[in-house]
């Protein structure tokens, strides 16, 4: 999700971020309405068609299949066992359409333009006191500090380990939680100081 | 709790230095009111920090210590668009200043890359540059090169002394205020020394000594 935009021009690069959330919000919809193994293979063909076409190599489909390899696996096996085989692939050719169109919007679509896109899609729950512009700024921390509290998580682990502790799940997270509440006040002014005010 | 503290500060080039807790880091938050005083008062060209606090913050630009907790959006440039989006800024111009401000600080090549993954010393630069595209006309420093090795302390002791702006540094790298115009030191939350470089640093190294 950090790294994945694949800066370019094609005609899904240009496809505004809200337009390409709704398309694959009704294809994944869509999808789980079908029960024919035709349309379901057709759109696969297609979802993979738009890869070249948005000049991404094929390659960067197979990333986005490979860390889910062993869940399609294991949904195969158990369907193909369950309800037979022709099921179990339905489900499997269903499941990756799903997971490549989600990846193109992710490599086709900057994080920015995404939350934008979000806020505007959600400017309708305004009308029910929520803010969207608050939802799409934790949106973005929430992105950002991913791998920032993955960094303390490491740090905290470490300092157990030199000290002799190797597993404990509370010894590290009650330093962790310490740590990311003082750094959420760091960041609620580093915030204010540029400028935000919902 | 910050104690008789009443200055003017004109200056470009200012240091803040004391030992842990002597109050330097409450001061330089009360400069753009992030905190604001219990009594007294503090003002930025006429604007009272209590009354004009978004004035004042867009007039006093803030650099903190641990860049990782600066930096908000995940990708570089929509980190350095966030602050000028704050301000209203249009698209055109969004992209112009990033680029300038990209270039300046060599970090035009990570632009569209995660910024979770630049170095120290990248990261520093990244929230300096995310400042410095709001345009503030003085900018405080909040212990800039701490968390650096060396190559990177340079990088942005070289950026701070660049700066067309007013810069007010709270820091402990005594090198970095060398050639500062005045040096405040703090003291049990009390100023203790005020006045050029040599003399405040030589009384606060005379302080730390006599323990």
């Amino acid at each position: 999700m950090f790294d994945l935009f694949r800066p370019g021009h094609s005609f899904l690069h240009r496809l505004p971020a809200g337009t390409k959330v709704l398309l694959l919000a009704v294809s994944g919809t869509l999808v789980f309405l079908v029960d024919e193994i035709v349309i379901i293979v057709a759109f696969l063909a297609v979802v993979l068609t738009l890869y070249p076409l948005a000049r991404l190599p094929l390659t960067s489909a197979w990333a986005q299949l490979r860390p889910a390899l062993w869940i399609l696996v294991a949904i195969l096996v158990a369907q193909g066992l369950i309800n037979g085989w022709f099921v179990g692939f339905f489900v499997v050719a269903r499941f990756a359409a799903l997971l490549l169109l989600a990846g193109l919007l992710t490599l086709t679509t900057r994080v920015s333009d995404m939350v934008e896109g979000m806020e505007r899609g959600l400017w309708v729950l305004r009308y029910v006191g929520v803010n969207p512009g608050k939802v799409s700024l934790a949106l973005s921390l929430a992105l950002r500090f991913i791998p920032v509290l993955a960094t303390i998580t490491g740090e905290v682990r470490e300092a157990q380990k030199v000290r002799g502790l190797d597993r404990s799940v509370i010894a590290v997270a009650i330093p962790v939680v310490v740590r990311t509440l003082r750094m959420s006040d760091e960041i609620a002014d580093a915030i204010e100081t540029r400028g935000y005010g919902p | 709790m910050l104690k008789d503290v009443c200055l003017r500060l004109t200056e470009r080039r200012i240091g803040i230095v004391g030992s842990n807790g002597s109050g330097k880091s409450t001061f330089a938050r009360l400069l753009n009111g992030l905190l604001l005083p219990t009594e007294g008062r503090v003002t930025v060209d006429g604007l009272d920090t209590r009354k004009d606090g978004k004035k004042v913050r867009r007039k006093v630009g803030f650099v903190f210590q641990n860049p990782d907790n600066q930096i908000v959006f995940p990708i570089v440039e929509e980190d350095i668009a966030f602050g000028m989006k704050n301000l209203g800024f249009d698209k055109a111009t969004i992209k112009e200043k990033t680029e300038a401000v990209l270039s300046r600080y060599d970090l035009m090549d990570h632009r569209t890359h995660p910024s979770h993954f630049l170095s120290g010393g990248q990261k520093q630069l990244l929230a300096i540059s995310g400042v410095l595209v709001m345009a503030p006309e003085y900018i405080v420093f909040d212990e800039p090169t701490t968390l650096l090795d060396l190559r990177n302390k340079i990088r942005v002791a070289r950026a701070i002394a660049d700066l067309d702006q007013t810069a007010i540094v709270v820091t402990h790298d005594l090198d970095l205020l060398a050639d500062f115009d005045r040096v405040i030191v703090f003291g049990d939350n009390r100023i203790i020394a005020d006045g050029p470089p040599g003399p405040a640093l030589q009384c606060y190294t005379e302080t730390m000594h006599d323990v």
